[in-house]
């Protein structure tokens, strides 16, 4: 069969469903090509909305992994309708109900990864780069970590991952996948007010996290989805209400610690994983960030990379 | 051989490494689907490793045998961490503890177990000392988890299992076992038969089942089971194990047979050779088998039927081979799991019972 190559918005809406329906796409996502299938519509949609710059192929030799978004085989494709995912004809988890499925979809890509992917060091954490140097902000709950992720994002920083941080096992150069950003409840407006011309998927309610959207990723960081960079920073943030921004050295040791706590492979990956965990502390600065303002933390984090850049060109 | 394409490829290149070599990059895509969803990439990466091949394999696919290899090998010293602490919670119970499956053959570094990748620990006591074990197991942080009543009665009353117990800390499973067949099931064994003969393992205070027992109680795990999921995985472990006894043993073959004879369990040694004569062509001695089929006294019904429903049933369950012969065969596989174990008259119960359970679950989440 003759390989189609594209990007998925050279694609009609109807040539791209069709597609989607036969099991025929694939998706490129940073390094991975994901050959997806579903026959929902509303699954259809999102991913035409949120992977619209991304490279496409049709029925590729190979594909790293076979996901599907389907309705149970059972009384719940009728009766309070579900949805659920599979990877390689297995459903790693409960259906949920049917209006989650686009989500259902990110949230098992997510897993995918997580499970599959040990060539990867996975943090849970946002990464984005600039001048060639990568930002990595692990995320203890409510810590705003994806506010400020999607902020930064549209905002000079190139969007390696709103998630899951992928770091190379052998020499931890960070991987780009530039996918979709999840946000929830009222950084779902804040962010709406903050970033204007993005592309957004429907709004979900009622779901585990409550109210749940995903934004589509900046076209930029699609296109160079492929160029890979190395950590520079580490930096836990945490958004406090009315406080002013500060930006504070943290201690290594202890720095060692919590993003150990917040890698998703660290045990799998044994004594490699703690090696890796050291040469990454060692590697980088490590903050604490405090804020409240979306407006600061742009403007404290375009100080560290300038002053960064600064140093580097021996001023 | 006996099998669709696909799941053939896969078997073939668990047999014989070498055929990795040189494999189109559209065959790996296939292989890595099959062998993700049969739990044997870890066994395909092992040979993979074995056979230095890891520079030659196409780019998109190394990465892949390198995480399944991590894994595998994380299981593995997993598995021997966990029995350390079982040690350390069970070492002053004075009882025979046999570890049974994946873990009796990571611990004694059998063939069986390289690559493997696992659910569980499954152990083994006397249902005498069930309630100490479970005692002293519970002091250690290991506790059944929330599960309902019926549940826990299913199990109590009627498994040769207790429910499933959680460490509250390493969220590790283990399946405290005191019999290798459901009490309910037909031709449930004398399990002092199976205490024993089973010989100490490498770790002391924890033994194994003996050779002849460890192949048939893989066997009988095979056809008991109402699940099918792991199948390949099963037959895969049947074969290594058989092989690696026959090369300490030229007569393993003979003293299987007449260990399942004694034993009672000669219908699923039998079912389980001709899997493997048809699947895996193993070469099975013709009077061993003859035997075995005597002492099985199937009806003709059964003896024609059941390795071909067996057969395609084990075709793997991924789309790229699932039909509708194997989909029926897995469900006549289903039934006939659940009806092993339980009589008819406590199984159509317990079956409704768990349809309209999963109903009500799944309403209550939803809430």
């Amino acid at each position: 069969m003759t390989v189609i190559r594209g990007s998925v918005a050279q694609l009609s809406f109807v040539d791209f469903s069709r597609f989607l329906k036969e099991g025929k796409l694939a998706l490129e996502v940073g390094s991975l090509v994901i050959r997806c299938r579903s026959i929902m519509p509303s699954v259809a949609k999102s991913i035409y909305t949120l992977y619209k710059h991304h490279p496409f192929q049709i029925s590729p030799d190979f594909a790293d992994f076979y996901v599907e978004v389907k309705a149970p085989a059972n009384l719940r494709r009728w009766y309070r309708p579900q949805a659920e995912f599979l990877v390689d004809g297995e459903r790693p988890f409960e259906p949920l109900p049917k209006d989650q499925a686009p989500a259902l979809f990110e949230w098992g890509i997510n897993w995918m990864v997580a499970a599959s992917c040990h060539f990867w060091f996975t943090i849970h954490a946002a990464s984005l780069e600039r001048n060639g140097q990568v930002l990595i902000l692990p995320a203890p709950p409510g810590s705003g970590k994806s506010t400020l992720c999607a902020a930064l994002a549209f905002n000079g920083w190139r969007l390696f991952s709103d998630e899951l941080t992928l770091l190379d096992i052998e020499n931890i150069e960070a991987q780009a996948c530039a996918r979709p950003i999840n946000l929830k409840n009222e950084s779902i407006d804040i962010i709406r007010r903050f970033v204007t011309d993005a592309e957004w998927s429907p709004e979900v309610f009622d779901t585990l996290k409550g109210r749940v959207t995903h934004l589509a990723p900046p076209i930029d960081s699609v296109m160079k989805m492929r160029e890979r960079a190395f950590p520079r920073w580490v930096v836990f943030p945490k958004y406090v209400a009315d406080a002013e921004p500060s930006l504070t050295l943290r201690s290594k040791p202890q720095s060692c610690i919590d993003l150990a706590e917040n890698a998703l492979n660290y045990s799998i990956l044994g004594e490699t994983g703690f090696n890796l965990v050291t040469r990454l502390i060692d590697h980088c600065d490590c903050y604490d960030f405090i804020y409240s303002r979306l407006e600061d933390a742009l403007l404290t984090f375009e100080q560290l990379a300038e002053s960064e850049q600064l140093t580097r060109n021996g001023f | 051989m006996a099998c669709s394409l696909n799941t053939s490829l896969l078997l073939d290149v668990i047999q014989f490494p070498g055929n990795l070599r040189n494999l189109p990059l559209d065959s790996w895509d296939k292989l890595l689907r099959l062998a993700r969803a049969s739990n044997l990439i870890g066994r395909i990466a092992e040979s993979v490793h074995d056979q230095n091949m890891l520079a030659f394999l196409p780019s998109k696919v190394r990465p892949h045998i390198i995480a399944a290899r991590i894994l595998s090998l994380h299981q593995r010293q997993a598995i021997q961490w966990e029995i350390r602490h079982l040690d350390d919670a069970l070492r002053k119970l004075d009882i025979p503890k046999v570890l049974l499956k994946g873990a009796a053959y990571t611990i004694n570094d059998l063939d069986a177990a390289r690559g493997r990748l696992y659910g569980d620990v499954d152990l083994l006591v006397p249902r005498s000392h069930l309630a100490k074990a479970e005692a002293a197991l519970m002091l250690k942080g290991w506790s059944v988890g929330n599960i309902d009543a019926y549940d826990q009665r299913y199990y109590r009353q009627w498994m040769h299992e207790i429910p499933p117990m959680i460490h509250c800390q390493r969220g590790s499973a283990l399946d405290l076992h005191h019999n290798i067949l459901p009490l309910t099931a037909l031709n449930s064994p004398n399990i002092d038969l199976f205490f024993q003969n089973a010989i100490p393992s490498r770790v002391s205070g924890f033994a194994v089942l003996a050779h002849e027992d460890m192949v048939l109680h893989s066997a009988i795990h095979f056809f008991y089971e109402s699940e099918l999921r792991n199948g390949l995985r099963d037959l895969i472990d049947l074969n290594f194990l058989i092989n690696q006894f026959l090369k300490e043993d030229q007569n393993f073959w003979t003293l299987l047979a007449e260990r399942a004879y004694i034993t009672g369990l000669s219908w699923p040694l039998l079912l389980a050779m001709s899997m493997l004569i048809d699947m895996l062509e193993m070469k099975i001695p013709e009077n061993v088998y003859d035997n075995v089929k005597k002492a099985a006294k199937l009806d003709v019904l059964s003896g024609v039927l059941l390795p071909k429903i067996y057969l395609q049933a084990l075709q793997s369950s991924h789309p790229l081979d699932n039909n509708f012969i194997s989909a029926m065969s897995r469900f006549a596989i289903y039934i006939r799991g659940h009806y092993l174990r339980m009589p008819v008259k406590l199984l159509f119960p317990h079956l409704a019972r768990k349809a309209v359970g999963r109903l009500i679950k799944a309403n209550n989440r939803k809430k």
